[in-house]
């Protein structure tokens, strides 16, 4: 690295001399106040010196290449003869697709015998005698640079760029203008948002729909420290928007002793104790929904947000930076459990801090 | 009268008795059999009760209080069931040396499968609540391991992972890994909610629900489980390949890489 803020011309020069026989050394003088000790005489490997030693390195590297071509023998071979539902028990994997096994095993001794195959016949065989190259200025001639820049200077003049300005100035608006179809462009990569992060499938009297059963849920059904998932009533699994309206509708149900509610708005909005709560962690997103039914806590495993069920989904620890949003419920004429509206402020994280 | 009075001194007099003695034995039999036998239940029922209580009464009162009305260093157990005293102290977690620590974890159990029963029966006594479930309920026999991956992704796998292999929680609490446990127990587990799990119940999660994610917890996490990928590393995620991949994977290309660059061995000047 050092070398690099050493000017050129500074470097010794003579280093592409053969050294260790002529054993060139730079004397120190006005314009090289340090000497340059050069290479170190070059020392012989076993293999150079003696034929019976590079015979054996010759051999072992045929031995791996070989190993390798026997490696792929046996890949082809796994691949033909194992079935893929065939298991095995490999010591430090426990069970394991014998086809899957073979495959990584030849596969990685065919490649692996290759590098060493060379690496070894590299250190072993091929010259290792060290060679210096001179590095050389990078800056062109005097004579190259003052021609370039002259050739220049008359191609200005020619062209009569200085003196027709009405040329001049409309070809840098005609340059400037043109970017701009491709900043318009820009506009092609994706509808608007609109108001869609703010509003989810929730609507008033749509019923909650268990996500286990398909089926409405009445209020006897949600068991005090019991957890259940729901979704909107209508939105089905084989939907083609199923997954982008899921992602924002997934709702967690618990059930609350009604006097344990510290919160007056989440009791409000409860109907007997039962809360519906959003399952999307406020922080990035996350689907949340380790609730601990003795602490009313709820959990999020992507960075240990934790919410108190109990006083508002109030956040107790974390990077959450919101409460998660409670859905109001009630109960419909029949008797099941029906959102009142839908969340009151958007799910998910706190985007533009919910403007 | 007279008449009758003078003959029970007659030979035959012995056998008439007995014969009328016999007759009102059968017929009175006949008549109250079936009464009987209920009786013998409820006496049955009645009589291991009385057992739990004695059990109870020795390993549970001190935490749960007389009756089971609990005190400070346990809940009530009125209603919870006969499931979740099967659950509780089938898998030795009940009962626990102490109230302090974060979470009663699985241990050896000291109760015979009679004497829980027993403590079950006494615990349900006290008020209903989920009894035992049948091992045609949870076996895993014939239901269906996809639906059970669908609801085990929906249900359960935010605490114990995608595969059951369990996960961290609040404050030294965690999710236990599922490898291993009976059926029998993780469909109690469910419907009854043990400690901070949530529970299941079968009006939101039904019995065949419960049934399929026995089957696929037991394909995914069972004794011959294959596992196609090869070394799974615990089955905890990016966490734990991560690790292994910058440690020991990293590790072995700069050992490598050493090796490529390493001085080779020179002939010794003679």
């Amino acid at each position: 690295m050092s070398s690099q803020d050493i000017p050129e011309e500074k470097l010794p020069a003579g280093r592409d001399q053969e050294h260790g026989a002529a054993g060139a050394m730079a004397v120190a003088d006005e314009e090289n106040p340090f000497a340059d000790p050069g290479l170190p005489p070059h020392e012989h490997r076993r293999q150079d010196v003696d034929e019976k030693a590079a015979k054996h390195s010759e051999r072992t590297v045929a031995l791996l290449f070989t190993l390798s071509m026997l490696a792929t023998i046996g890949f082809i071979a796994s691949y033909v003869a194992i079935s893929p539902d065939k298991s095995i028990y490999v010591f430090p994997v426990g069970h394991t697709s014998a086809l899957n096994f073979a495959l990584g095993l030849t596969l990685g001794v065919a490649l692996f015998a290759i590098g060493a195959g060379a690496v070894h016949w590299a250190r072993t065989l091929m010259s290792d005698v060290e060679i210096a190259d001179e590095r050389h200025p990078i800056e062109a001639p005097p004579e190259t640079r003052s021609k370039v820049l002259a050739d220049f200077k008359q191609g200005a003049k020619e062209s009569a760029l200085g003196r027709r300005k009405l040329i001049r100035n409309t070809m840098f608006g005609a340059l400037t203008l043109v970017p701009l179809s491709g900043v318009m462009l820009l506009r092609d990569l994706g509808p608007l948002p609109h108001t869609k992060l703010r509003h989810t499938a929730w609507a008033k009297g749509k019923l909650l729909v268990n996500m286990n059963t398909n089926e409405p849920i009445r209020p006897s059904d949600v068991a005090v420290g019991s957890l259940t998932f729901a979704k909107p009533e209508g939105l089905e699994e084989h939907d083609e928007e199923f997954q982008t309206e899921i992602a924002k509708a997934a709702l967690m149900i618990v059930r609350l002793q009604p006097e344990n509610i510290k919160d007056k708005k989440e009791l409000d909005w409860s109907h007997e104790g039962i809360v519906a709560y959003s399952k999307i962690c406020t922080h990035v997103g996350c689907p949340i929904s380790l609730y601990e039914q003795q602490t009313h806590h709820v959990l999020c495993p992507c960075h240990q947000s934790t919410f108190d069920l109990s006083d508002g989904a109030r956040v107790i620890f974390g990077p959450a930076g919101h409460a998660l949003p409670q859905l109001r419920i009630g109960v419909s004429e029949d008797g099941y459990l029906e959102a009142l509206g839908d969340f009151a402020e958007p799910v998910g994280p706190a985007f533009w801090e919910r403007g | 009268m007279k008449k009758l009075s003078e003959r029970r001194r007659h030979p035959l007099a012995a056998i008439v008795v007995l014969l009328f003695a016999l007759a009102a034995t059968g017929g009175l039999y006949t008549a109250f059999a079936p009464a009987d036998k209920a009786q013998a239940d409820s006496t049955a029922q009645s009589l291991a009760i009385e057992e739990g209580k004695k059990l109870y009464e020795v390993g549970c009162a001190s935490c749960h209080g007389t009756g089971g009305k609990g005190s400070s260093d346990g809940p009530s157990l009125v209603g919870v069931g006969a499931a979740a005293v099967d659950f509780q102290v089938g898998t030795g977690r009940m009962p626990a040396s102490t109230s302090q620590q974060a979470q009663v974890e699985k241990k050896k159990n000291i109760y015979s499968q009679a004497q829980i029963d027993q403590l079950a029966a006494y615990i349900a006594s006290l008020g209903a609540g989920p009894a035992k479930p049948t091992k045609d309920e949870y076996s895993p026999e014939g239901a269906d391991a996809a639906k059970g991956g669908e609801l085990f992704r929906t249900n359960c796998s935010q605490c114990h992972n995608f595969t059951g292999k369990g996960g961290a929680l609040t404050d030294g609490k965690f999710a236990p890994s599922l490898e291993g446990v009976d059926p029998k127990h993780i469909y109690e587990a469910m419907q009854t909610g043990p400690q901070n799990m949530p529970s299941f119940p079968d009006t939101t999660l039904t019995s065949q629900n419960k049934q399929d994610i026995i089957a696929y917890l037991k394909a995914v996490d069972g004794d011959e489980t294959t596992n196609p990928g090869g070394l799974e590393l615990g089955g905890l995620g990016p966490v734990s390949e991560g690790l292994f991949a910058w440690i020991f994977g990293l590790g072995a290309l700069i050992a490598v890489a050493v090796w490529v660059a390493a001085r080779t061995a020179k002939a010794k000047k003679s």
